[in-house]
């Protein structure tokens, strides 16, 4: 009823240079997937300002401990992984979807196509997921990923990164990444993770080793704080 | 205080181990009025081949035209037993009767991909109109190195003319957008990446 009175914002577009070109043949399955035309531009309407809230849906509150759901213990080394959702002007994205996947400690992953010959971990599906808190805080226990072989080049190996989905307050906001390692020998090498030409924005999606996340006696800590876009300053007239 | 927004990254081969507890093929159900309507389709890439490896999620209006509420009460319904081999299908039920509005689904090996909703009402377009009936998309797929923006249209639909989205993109193109009705009156839709045919995707 309200709604087509509502005043609305839009979401400020990537700074450029941060976001990937869609074609970047480096990564070899780019190039046969990447749209050739260029993108229509599209002026927000409230289909995009809008977006789902996943606060009804089944939430499993354990499911932020991926080292759990069996009787035994994950093989690797366990580590603790927080950070904050927020947007570009550091308001928290409060009570938001995170979705989280990864290899095992070996580099393997619990999927049919993953044909690595490193060992499944009985003990680890390598799945999980939570709600940021309001403000926007989150906090998964997990096991280091190991690297893996892929077939994107010769001795291509992907360096340690766990999949983050994010939803955010809208559809404008959906945001699909990969956190990484410090210190990781492979980064230099990976051509997703080298998709763009930025280094500072690049290095953000590289965790920061971090004590107060750090647990004595149980489990390394990191640090990856994810950044929407933040809302466009003016508002539309509707 | 401006931080920059985080570089997507690309959803990879392996996504079904980390979405699929949320994959959502039918939005119809407790609270959803309307006319249910199917909708099927194949995503292709440049060479015509299906994406076997790929994710549509959706989102849209209700059948009045009406998004989802922003600011539902947050009161988590918690799952007692973590069952690491269930899928989402069972989960992922809106514990309260409003439409959700948003949809996720993987493809299969032949790149098809199929979903059973409500069709939306016409929400407010920026300029005072009122937008034509659609559906947002995202596209995820190994390859992408961020989501690929689109919209589903409906046949049939007369203001599918004045639409405040279709009248940025060029006439010859349109078609992309618009779903086709088969005999049986299920709806058809397929994305091209990449070729002659390519879908319109949106700078969003």
């Amino acid at each position: 009823m309200m709604q087509a009175m509502a005043k609305f914002r839009g979401y400020r577009r990537a700074e450029p240079g941060t976001q990937p070109e869609y074609l970047h043949p480096p990564y070899v399955s780019s190039i046969k997937r990447a749209p050739s035309k260029p993108l229509v531009y599209l002026p927000y309407t409230l289909s995009e300002v809008t977006g789902p809230s996943f606060d009804s849906f089944a939430i499993d509150v354990k499911a932020s401990d991926l080292t759990r759901p069996h009787a035994g213990e994950p093989l690797g080394e366990r580590i603790v992984v927080s950070g904050r959702v927020l947007d570009e002007d550091g308001r928290p994205a409060a009570h938001t979807l995170i979705e989280v996947w990864q290899a095992n400690a070996a580099g393997r992953y619990r999927h049919n196509v993953d044909q690595h010959n490193a060992p499944l971990d009985p003990n680890f599906e390598g799945s999980g997921h939570t709600l940021t808190d309001e403000h926007g805080n989150f906090r998964f226990i997990t096991i280091r990923p190991g690297a893996y072989p892929w077939r994107n080049h010769y001795n291509a190996w992907r360096p340690a990164h766990i999949h983050f989905s994010v939803f955010g307050p809208a559809f404008a906001t959906r945001l699909i990444t990969q956190m990484y390692f410090p210190g990781d020998a492979l980064l230099p090498f990976d051509p997703i993770f080298n998709c763009i030409a930025d280094e500072k924005a690049r290095n953000r999606l590289i965790s920061i080793f971090d004590w107060e996340t750090t647990v004595c006696q149980q489990a390394l800590g990191y640090r990856f704080d994810i950044v929407l876009s933040g809302r466009d300053s003016t508002p539309w007239e509707k | 205080m401006s931080l920059q927004a985080t570089t997507s990254q690309t959803v990879g081969p392996f996504f079904q181990i980390g979405l699929a507890r949320f994959y959502v093929d039918d939005l119809t159900g407790l609270g959803a009025s309307g006319e249910a309507i199917e909708i099927e389709g194949r995503v292709f890439d440049g060479d015509g081949e299906p994406v076997p490896d790929g994710v549509i999620e959706i989102w849209q209006a209700d059948a009045q035209g009406k998004y989802a509420p922003q600011e539902s009460s947050r009161e988590l319904e918690s799952i007692e037993e973590n069952d690491p081999h269930a899928t989402g299908h069972a989960q992922a039920q809106r514990a309260e009767g409003a439409f959700l509005g948003f949809g996720r689904v993987p493809t299969q090996a032949d790149g098809s991909f199929r979903f059973k909703t409500i069709k939306p009402g016409r929400a407010p377009a920026p300029d005072e109109t009122l937008q034509a009936p659609h559906i947002a998309v995202s596209v995820f797929t190994r390859g992408l190195l961020r989501r690929l923006v689109t919209r589903i249209y409906f046949p049939d639909e007369p203001s599918n003319a004045e639409d405040f989205a279709l009248k940025l993109v060029e006439a010859a193109r349109r078609h992309t957008l618009i779903a086709k009705k088969l005999r049986d009156g299920r709806l058809e839709w397929n994305v091209v990446l990449q070729g002659k045919d390519e879908t319109v995707f949106f700078d969003c």
